[in-house]
């Protein structure tokens, strides 16, 4: 990461798109930790910087409903490949449709769409779940194990099986993680699962 | 595979600046065991898989220091963390969640005005909304009528169980797990289930309460009460289906880290999150 001399603070800039969806300070921590310079983008001339995450729990139609005055940022800054990387409902607004807000469209940045975990196990799956890494080229997953991460939601992606790079199981396989040129999405909560979570985040900070 | 997760529980009197960890017995007597960020960051590098805070306090004067602590912790600790006690209404639960928390828990809240469950379920997620219940049992002659009441048999003899409110003080005439099936209806997404037989005694989780509830419910249900010994959390994971076990006084008075629990729990094939 980029130092500037006369300050010595971090030069990198990253906007974490502030939409009303849960819970945006743990990411803004964990960011701030790694040493980058995180900004809650509360309106969308703030969504600019080096990097971009849309993190967000909660509902899909109210999640795209409050985040459609940030598209013509966001569509902007995909254009000029900044890196952008959706954490749980962040993810699954990247996909077409999903199961839980019928009629409702996502952005679209992938194929496929959201659906209803089918398993005969409790839900939502809330805990801790193993990470099995698929695609080791995708460089989040540089220097990381197979390891536990911390899951907390009752949807996930159904994309073609090219973007997916992690999965777990419950009762069924879960699609945990999906990359598609500079877009990033994890379906775990990367700034809550502890180290391994901390150097997925930190992985993206490097790109 | 989930893990079973390892809980442990930071009871908070925020009476003073920084906020104090304090340890009750059956929800009485009360000794100190230390500063709660400095507590939580502990256990989050022993690997802990969540914290929870509970203001025992629970005073609206009081609400900035929680707000204080959640924030402090928050910036070193990097696993969820849940705040409980006082939280009556979507603007309080707001309060917590810009600070950094990432559930909020309510009892009292709920059980004065079940509909909001719904709200917190409809403004901040179903997994955000934990509702705690506090049950204690309620023993009865086999003859007896019970109103209708969810009867388990128990090594000590046949109960209900009852929930209460203003951490412990008031009884309600709730059955608990009638309760615990209304709140998942309503939207709650887990279920902190506290034996006020057990809290404080070592002398082990509520098997029976424990089970009864996870039969009954499909979200995710936290033991809690009674934890003393690492046979303590073994038995809860073996003997019922639930998600989690909560402790305090265990981890507090440093008698087993979270990781020796752990390494304990994976030695007797119970799936744990390790290093």
């Amino acid at each position: 990461m980029g130092i500037d001399k006369e300050t010595g603070e971090t030069t990198m800039r990253v906007a974490v798109v502030d939409y009303k969806m849960g819970n945006i300070k743990s990411v803004f921590n964990a960011l701030k930790y790694l040493g980058a310079r995180p900004v809650i983008a509360k309106s969308p001339s703030d969504v600019k910087g080096d990097k971009i995450v849309i993190p967000g729990v909660g509902a899909f139609g109210k999640g795209m409903h409050n985040l459609k005055p940030f598209l013509p940022k966001i569509t902007e800054t995909l254009t000029s490949n900044i890196p952008l990387l959706g954490i749980c409902l962040g993810l699954e607004m990247f996909f077409e449709d999903s199961e839980e807000s019928p009629g409702i469209k996502g952005l679209g940045l992938m194929e496929g769409k959201i659906i209803r975990i089918r398993t005969k196990l409790k839900l939502p799956h809330i805990g801790w779940n193993s990470l099995q890494i698929k695609k080791r080229t995708c460089p989040l997953f540089q220097n990381i194990d197979n390891g536990y991460v911390y899951f907390i939601h009752s949807y996930h992606a159904m994309p073609e099986e090219g973007l997916i790079t992690a999965t777990t199981n419950y009762g069924c396989q879960i699609n945990a993680s999906v990359w598609k040129n500079n877009v990033f999405g994890t379906q775990f909560h990367p700034e809550k699962s502890g180290a391994l979570g901390l150097q997925i985040l930190k992985n993206f900070l490097e790109l | 595979m989930l893990c079973h997760r390892i809980i442990p529980c930071l009871d908070c009197d925020l009476a003073f600046p920084e906020g104090r960890v304090v340890k009750g017995i059956e929800f009485k007597r009360i000794k100190y065991a230390g500063i709660p960020w400095q507590l939580a960051e502990r256990y989050y590098k022993e690997g802990a898989d969540e914290i929870v805070f509970l203001d025992i306090t629970a005073s609206h004067e009081r609400r900035e220091t929680m707000t204080h602590v959640i924030e402090k912790t928050s910036e070193n600790v990097f696993v969820p963390l849940t705040v409980g006690g006082g939280i009556h209404s979507v603007q309080d639960a707001r309060k917590v969640f810009n600070a950094g928390a990432d559930k909020i828990s309510v009892n009292t809240a709920a059980i004065k005005n079940p509909t909001i469950v719904g709200k917190l379920a409809k403004y901040f997620g179903s997994q955000a909304c934990v509702v705690a219940i506090d049950a204690k049992r309620r023993y009865i002659a086999e003859s007896q009528e019970t109103d209708n009441k969810i009867v388990i048999e128990t090594l000590e003899g046949l109960c209900w169980f009852e929930c209460s409110i203003y951490g412990g003080r008031k009884f309600t005439g709730l059955d608990a797990i009638r309760w615990a099936i209304e709140v998942e209806e309503r939207g709650a997404g887990e279920i902190l289930l506290t034996s006020m037989d057990k809290d404080g005694t070592k002398k082990g989780y509520d098997i029976p309460l424990t089970k009864a509830i996870n039969e009954r419910v499909s979200i995710p249900v936290i033991a809690s009460g009674g934890c003393g010994t690492l046979e303590h959390m073994s038995e809860v994971f073996q003997k019922t289906q639930t998600s989690a076990a909560l402790a305090a006084s265990i981890f507090h008075y440093r008698t087993h880290s979270v990781k020796e629990i752990k390494e304990f729990l994976a030695m007797k094939e119970i799936t744990v999150r390790l290093g």
